[in-house]
């Protein structure tokens, strides 16, 4: 379907298509790290008034590249064109400079300074003093806003705003630079369905204006929803550029990882056991209120709610990372009370947190000492010394088992990809051999192998008798995944719907009221 | 495939264990290098040899062991992510309360004349106490009220150094005990910052005390949800840097043989100097004892090659902040070489 670089020319030599319908275009990208070929031989042609996906699972080299074109790294080979002009971009300002921008998924925005600051910083409107024009500054930034149909109070400062709106200020600060090519790396995995349906808008908008989107995305559904063209790289290298209207799900999924995935959600029906779990009127004064379930073994209990509706901080409470104001916990019919992490652990429980990179990652350190932070409470430890040999074998066989990919576990985490730093921390827990465990979006930004692999892990854990909680954004995965859903809604707890009768349609309606 | 992997995982983890050279590396050479620097200039400015002189590269050491007791305890801290200003002064107040009761009875003006010519395991113990104490204050507060380390260490040190001026009000103390006076003769002070320096290097690359603590520096909010019980970790950390402080303190009475109010002045900097340039990063998460040894031994072989030279002392200062930026500047551009790698 594809064309190969000389029939391109040739066709290019034609005239059929003139240069300039191409943006943006890398070919032969090469770009090597110690020890590994991020980028190999790699194209990438993005089309004038295009949203143009990047697919691939994580470590296949889409963030590399994303990085080339935005000036963050600098390619070993090949050559990047902007509108047909060889360029070599020194860092991201150039990059900007020559119109192209960068939404990063971790968002640079200055949280003390006010929404406009933020989008005019470095190009502050002055007035003839020499001073910044605030009310300049004011009307340049409600001008942005209502081209792009964002609501949000320019004088506010960033720290008061939700992700979403500062994913839009993100947006709206990259539109002002005039660019012509637009990076967005996963904008919406911190966002709801309204605000990814906006986004969308926004996202139509621009390309109608004849911006070349470049956007990378993990969600299938999304790419048919918003992509003209998507291109899927595996193992650093190019695998192809296809039109999304002529493809399916699953053959994308057949290139993406090069073997079938015969099953998304390899639910099992395992025999439930006994409440492990039970939670009474648990309440976080101001956060949430009368939080009541049961967890058996066995058992995967989904939980479903919007952004904000309080899932994670139920999360949080029940591990004792921030203690209840009033209710009861009981974990084999024995009430306790958490109100350290400590004692979550001594009891069994285990919980992987919702943002790896805050609350997850030792960055800094290696694969190894991240592993086996946790389990050092109560194990592999004799008189204050820690078993060097019987961890790291321990560690060892649980990055085997996981199929953590990494030449060595001397590896510092923040050199993997973020499916693996995944599988690290979900390692972390299972060394500590739980009763009871907590996921928070445990796929969140991870591509569709390691997903799965995730959610086979979850699977066989359950069938081990393991209690799990299994919070989640992705409606297919909570259908798919959990025994019963509980959703929650500004605090409360909504409704509990049982695996055969829940439907994406029951669960959102219980989710925004 | 998956075997696969795996087998490669096991062989190259031992590998990388074997081919990658410890960190410490660097900073040795640049060590040997100084060295090297001073022999030929000594050669040629001074006629004689800066390495081949025993006796110089005693005082050497003598003189930085104090700094590096101070320095094995500075660099635990800095490991969490903290710093700790108040070591020099606490060197001060120990000196001051230990060799209170460190004093002969032949002395006529002892402090407590009641107190005098007891055994040195009594004034040892109580600077090393005290020093505990003081740095227990430090951790509380950090852990407790969660004041920056830099601030709660300030108040420590503007204290400190206050209670040893007022206890005395400025005298100085002397006439202490031989035994006393004992393990601050000879080679003992070097001896002392050595097998501190080991006890502290085995408690941090072998422990679950040193694991939790790079864990901390790493990321303190991964590191609560772990379970590591935070404030109580700190708590110990800043106790012992303090307790360390203490144990510089005696010594520094022991070696002068007396105590006076101003001992200890700036060694809290000195102490961050050579952590710092022996590689340990100020945000935290990394760095070694070994690495603070080699920090150590390039301040003392600075100093001593500066006199060496009959460099003027004013001179000496200026190049020191010199080059402790420039250890900064170079351990930056090398994390930022790590993270693009």
């Amino acid at each position: 379907m594809t064309l190969s670089p000389t029939t391109m020319a040739a066709v290019r030599a034609s005239g059929a298509v003139p240069n300039a319908e191409y943006l943006l275009t890398a070919e032969g990208v090469r770009k090597e790290f110690p020890g590994v070929v991020a980028l190999d031989d790699v194209e990438f042609k993005l089309k004038r008034g295009t949203v143009h996906a990047l697919m691939g699972e994580n470590g296949a080299g889409k963030s590399t590249l994303m990085k080339i074109l935005a000036g963050i790294y600098h390619p070993d080979q090949g050559e990047v064109k902007l509108r047909g002009v060889d360029i070599q971009l020194k860092s991201p300002l150039d990059a900007l400079e020559n119109g192209i921008a960068m939404i990063h998924q971790e968002l640079n925005l200055m949280p003390f300074m006010t929404v406009a600051e933020n989008i005019w910083i470095r190009r502050e409107p002055k007035n003839r003093f020499g001073f910044v024009d605030h009310g300049e500054m004011h009307r340049m930034t409600a001008k942005l806003f209502e081209r792009l149909k964002i609501n949000i109070d320019p004088e506010i400062e960033v720290r008061h705003l939700s992700v979403a709106s500062r994913q839009m200020v993100e947006i709206a600060k990259a539109v002002s630079y005039e660019s012509d090519v637009l990076i967005m790396d996963e904008p919406t995995s911190a966002l709801t369905e309204r605000e990814v349906a906006h986004l969308f808008e926004i996202i139509r908008d621009l390309r109608s204006q004849g911006i070349g989107i470049v956007y990378i995305t993990h969600k299938m559904n999304e790419l048919f929803e918003i992509a003209d063209e998507f291109s899927v790289f595996r193992d650093g290298k190019y695998i192809g550029t296809h039109a999304s209207s002529q493809v399916t799900r699953d053959d994308i999924i057949r290139m993406m990882v090069g073997r079938e995935i015969t099953q998304m959600f390899p639910k099992e029906e395992v025999p439930i056991g006994d409440v492990v779990l039970s939670v009474k009127n648990l309440t976080l004064n101001g956060v949430f209120q009368d939080v009541s379930f049961d967890v058996r073994a066995g058992e995967i209990l989904g939980v479903a709610g919007l952004v904000g509706s309080g899932r994670s901080n139920v999360a949080e409470t029940l591990f004792g990372v921030t203690p209840a104001s009033s209710g009861t916990i009981a974990i084999d019919g024995k009430e306790l009370v958490i109100d350290n992490p400590n004692t979550a652990i001594r009891n069994r429980m285990a919980f992987l947190t919702e943002d790896r990179k805050d609350t997850g990652c030792l960055l800094i350190l290696d694969i190894l000492e991240n592993m086996q932070v946790a389990v050092l409470q109560d194990r592999f430890v004799k008189r204050g010394f820690v078993s060097e040999k019987e961890i790291t074998a321990a560690c060892e066989e649980m990055s085997r088992k996981l199929r953590v990919k990494t030449p060595n576990l001397q590896e510092r985490i923040e050199n993997l990809s973020g499916g693996n730093q995944q599988k690290v921390l979900i390692g972390r827990w299972l060394l500590t051999n739980p009763h009871i465990l907590i996921l928070d979006e445990p796929t969140r930004g991870i591509d569709v192998g390691a997903k799965a692999e995730i959610h086979r892990l979850v699977t066989e854990l359950a069938r081990n008798g393991v209690a799990v909680i299994m919070i989640s954004s992705e409606m297919p995965e909570v259908l798919g995944m959990s025994d019963r859903i509980m959703v929650m809604h500004e605090g409360r707890v909504t409704g509990f719907l049982d695996r055969a009768e829940a439907t994406q349609i029951k669960v959102m309606e219980l989710a925004a009221r | 495939m998956e075997t696969n992997i795996a087998a490669q995982g096991t062989s190259s983890a031992l590998a990388g264990s074997r081919r990658r050279l410890p960190p410490e590396l660097n900073i040795f050479l640049v060590l040997i290098g100084i060295a090297l620097v001073y022999e030929v200039l000594g050669w040629l400015f001074v006629g004689q040899s800066f390495l081949m002189n025993s006796q110089r590269l005693t005082i050497m050491i003598l003189q930085v062991s104090v700094i590096g007791i101070i320095a094995v305890g500075v660099t635990q801290v800095i490991i969490t992510g903290g710093i700790d200003l108040s070591s020099g002064s606490v060197v001060g107040m120990t000196a001051m309360i230990s060799a209170s009761v460190a004093q002969a009875s032949t002395w006529p003006r002892a402090l407590y004349p009641s107190l005098t010519d007891l055994p040195a395991i009594v004034p040892i113990g109580l600077g090393v106490g005290i020093g505990l104490i003081a740095g227990y204050i430090n951790g509380q507060l950090i852990a407790r009220t969660k004041i920056p380390p830099f601030i709660a260490t300030l108040g420590m040190m503007v204290s400190a150094r206050g209670l040893s001026k007022w206890y005395t009000k400025g005298q100085p103390v002397s006439g202490l005990t031989d035994q006393f006076n004992f393990i601050g003769t000879g080679i003992w002070p070097v001896i002392v910052f050595l097998v501190v320096a080991l006890i502290f290097h085995i408690a941090l690359r072998y422990t679950r005390y040193g694991k939790f603590t790079y864990a901390i520096g790493a990321n303190v909010q991964a590191a609560r949800v772990s379970g590591i019980n935070v404030e109580a970790h700190l708590i110990k950390v800043y106790a012992i840097a303090g307790m360390l402080a203490g144990l510089a303190g005696v010594v520094t009475a022991a070696r002068a043989q007396t105590a006076q109010a101003g001992m200890g002045v700036m060694y809290e900097l000195d102490a961050i100097a050579a952590t710092v340039i022996g590689g340990t990063s100020l945000t935290g998460g990394v760095g070694r004892i070994t690495g603070t040894v080699i920090g150590t031994i390039i301040l003392g072989v600075m100093t001593s090659g500066f006199t060496f030279l009959r460099v003027d002392a004013y001179y000496q200062e200026i190049v020191k902040g010199v080059i402790i930026v420039a250890a900064v500047v170079v351990d930056v551009y090398r994390q930022k070489g790590r993270k693009k790698a």
